[in-house]
């Protein structure tokens, strides 16, 4: 597909940030009308009551601003959560709500244009990681995430997204993985970090009670994850398996705002795992994989699911809890954690990640926001993979410093892939001295041996 | 025909007629839009638990965000209350709503209504103030927000004037009164006014879908 970039200004700069560049990326030969009209159209493709509630219920008070690390850092009212959605507001009004007759009668609210969808590309995707911290502050309790969430349906249709969340996107459909972990390379990785690690890692079995899935991110950056998981279902005698048709949990589908691919990419896991009887799909240490699988895999299947679905921190909390994996209280300091927004504020696993730090014999000092309040890492949501957006991240990031250097914990542990991708990144930026850890390797490297039936196959594993 | 009779009569009929009709058919027009089925098995089956819950929660904001939203909420828990102390609590307005609809209750003494009336209308203006200085609040501000602000003060202030008669004579005050009332309620279901029902279904929604995923509210 042809891809374009129009610098459409001079980047502009707040509180001393410089401003992402005023670049609008397009993908496709579109017309502008066209363009215009298919955005709109796909973006009331999966409208509903729910989300007209929230787009009639908005009152203007401008509080969520004070919730988006990128209004805070940065004092630029663009940032605005529900700002982001304008155009998409606007258009529902005039052409969908209610009294939209009325409406365009009386020319109470003008057409929106392209140009201002090119113009919006920023905030909508650049400026807005979808955590949801919005939702917690607005009087009226607007789930905003979810109507950008929508508003980037129409624009992936409409061919403005920004190149690399595109790029990658359009390779995770094209090659299944969005950053070339292809069945091939992810094989390759697998066997390499099984002889690295001399453990037994399952893949491609016939028949297994747990179909295990992995992120890009963790294939190519972190794979130490790949043994972690291993050691942990070896050592609870479990029969589990990767398979290569449907291993790998990123969804940039939902990312980029393309439900086709979103689709696509969360059916190869479903297959999967009914291919392999799975009655468990163990996802991994990834934020928007959770949401993908979790809270939105039976409604791309169109049924409910033949399986259940868990977090790893889930997983690890049940099964610490109920002894089946035995871990020593080997993390003897203080150790702060950072809630993935995905996992834990939209997505319900809050209590996991505290259960499994305990046993593991660390004392836990909360971040003064915790749990639904956290602060985003500022990396969710594609926004990592936006080039542009760099400064922007990081001045957001400088609000998670803070919250992390006040705890005074020695470790920091995390359960999301992406969010450590993104700690990673910024501690690089700013030559600082404290790196996330995941919790998954953390429960891996204090596993209480001897592993209880380690040395079980699939045929005689317990079920999980 | 004078004034005050025309806006106790016909004014205030068609105000309520289209009161009533506007608000069922904004509502309607929103809940009766398809709402998909969600399969994901859910960590709740309490989503009516989860969406009461929220409705009065969100009440008061989270301590987490107190700071920043400190000035603007105070503002509008004075505005809000003090609306809801004038008009369910003075004693005229009670009897009015008595010849509506047989209802009635106590009312409050009628220097504490002026009292209220005048801090009401004084939280109005710091509203109205805040919109027009913060940029966010200007960024977002349109004329729906302008013309309902205008339409709520109104009637405080000529509530006020009739009270204290100031301005003219007391029938003239009283009808220019009852018809800001008639234009608030004409107004109501077409703009954001409309939050007085849309805030239980906003709020109720998104506290039972995220129950249903144990999310945080």
């Amino acid at each position: 597909m042809n891809t374009t970039t129009v610098k459409a200004g001079e980047g502009s700069v707040a509180r001393g940030v410089p401003m992402p560049d005023v670049r609008q990326d397009k993908q496709g030969d579109l017309a502008p009308q066209e363009r215009l009209d298919i955005a709109m159209r796909n973006f009331v493709r999966d409208f509903g009551a729910v989300a007209a509630t929230y787009l009639e219920s908005c009152i203007h008070c401008g509080n969520c601003a004070e919730a988006c690390q990128y209004y805070v850092q940065t004092g630029d009212p663009r940032y605005t959560p529900i700002w982001k959605i304008e155009p998409f507001k606007q258009a529902y009004k005039r052409e969908m709500s209610p009294f939209a007759p009325i409406i365009r009668a009386l020319g109470l609210k003008r057409r929106v244009t392209v140009e201002e969808l090119e113009e919006w590309q920023e905030l909508i995707f650049d400026s807005c990681t979808m955590c949801g911290r919005c939702t917690m502050i607005c009087p009226m309790a607007i789930d905003i995430a979810s109507l950008v969430g929508l508003a980037r349906h129409g624009m992936h249709k409409a061919g403005l997204v920004p190149h690399e969340l595109f790029a990658a996107a359009e390779r995770g459909e094209r090659e299944g993985s969005p950053l070339g972990a292809t069945p091939k390379v992810f094989k390759e990785r697998v066997d390499w970090i099984s002889d690295e690690e001399e453990v037994e890692v399952h893949m491609d079995l016939p028949q297994a009670d747990v179909l295990v899935t992995i992120s890009s991110i963790e294939i190519q950056k972190y794979p130490q994850s790949i043994a972690a998981l291993a050691k942990v279902l070896n050592h609870m005698g479990l029969s589990w398996t990767f398979r290569s048709q449907g291993y790998e949990a990123t969804n940039f589908g939902l990312l980029s705002g393309n439900a086709d691919w979103q689709r696509h990419m969360s059916m190869k896991l479903i297959d999967a795992a009914i291919a392999c009887k799975a009655s468990l799909v163990l996802l991994p240490e990834c934020g928007h994989a959770y949401t993908a699988m979790r809270w939105q895999g039976a409604t791309m299947y169109g049924k409910p699911l033949p399986f259940k679905v868990r977090h790893i921190s889930e997983f690890l909390a049940e099964h610490i809890a109920d002894g089946s994996i035995r871990v020593r209280k080997g993390l003897n300091k203080s150790v702060t954690f950072h809630d993935p927004c995905q996992v834990v504020r939209r997505g319900g696993a809050i209590e996991g990640p505290r259960i499994v730090l305990e046993a593991l014999g660390a004392e836990i000092r909360e971040m003064r926001e915790n749990r639904g309040m956290n602060w985003c890492c500022g990396g969710g949501g594609g926004v990592i993979s936006i080039h542009r957006a760099d400064a922007l991240r990081y001045k957001a990031f400088q609000i998670k410093m803070r919250q992390v250097e006040d705890t005074g914990a020695e470790m920091l542990v995390t359960s999301c892939s992406n969010c450590r991708l993104s700690f990673d990144d910024s501690q690089a930026h700013f030559h600082w001295d404290k790196t996330a850890h995941s919790l998954l390797e953390a429960v891996a490297e204090n596993l209480d041996t001897p592993p209880a039936r380690a040395a079980a196959g699939p045929d005689g594993a317990r079920a999980p | 025909m004078d004034l005050l009779t025309f806006a106790r009569g016909p004014a205030l009929q068609w105000a309520l007629v289209i009161f009533v009709v506007g608000t069922i058919w904004r509502l309607i027009g929103i809940l009766l839009l398809p709402r998909k089925p969600d399969f994901n098995e859910p960590r709740s089956t309490h989503p009516w638990r989860g969406a009461l819950g929220l409705i009065v929660r969100r009440t008061v904001p989270k301590r987490e965000f107190a700071g920043p939203t400190a000035f603007g909420n105070t503002i509008g828990y004075v505005f809000h209350f003090g609306l809801a102390i004038v008009v369910f609590g003075f004693v005229p307005h009670i009897l009015f709503i008595r010849s509506l609809t047989g209802l009635h209750w106590p009312g409050l003494p009628s220097g504490v209504i002026y009292v209220v009336g005048a801090l009401t209308l004084a939280a109005l203006v710091a509203a109205l103030v805040r919109r027009l200085s913060h940029p966010v609040l200007r960024l977002l501000s349109n004329a729906d927000d302008y013309l309902s602000w205008l339409v709520t003060a109104a009637p405080v202030l000529t509530g006020l004037m009739a009270a204290a008669h100031w301005g003219g004579p007391y029938p003239r005050l009283l009808a220019i009164h009852v018809l800001s009332v008639c234009v608030l309620l004409a107004w109501l279901p077409f703009g954001k006014l409309m939050h007085v029902f849309l805030v239980f279904v906003a709020r109720g929604t998104t506290g039972a879908l995220f129950a249903r995923k144990g999310a945080s509210t």
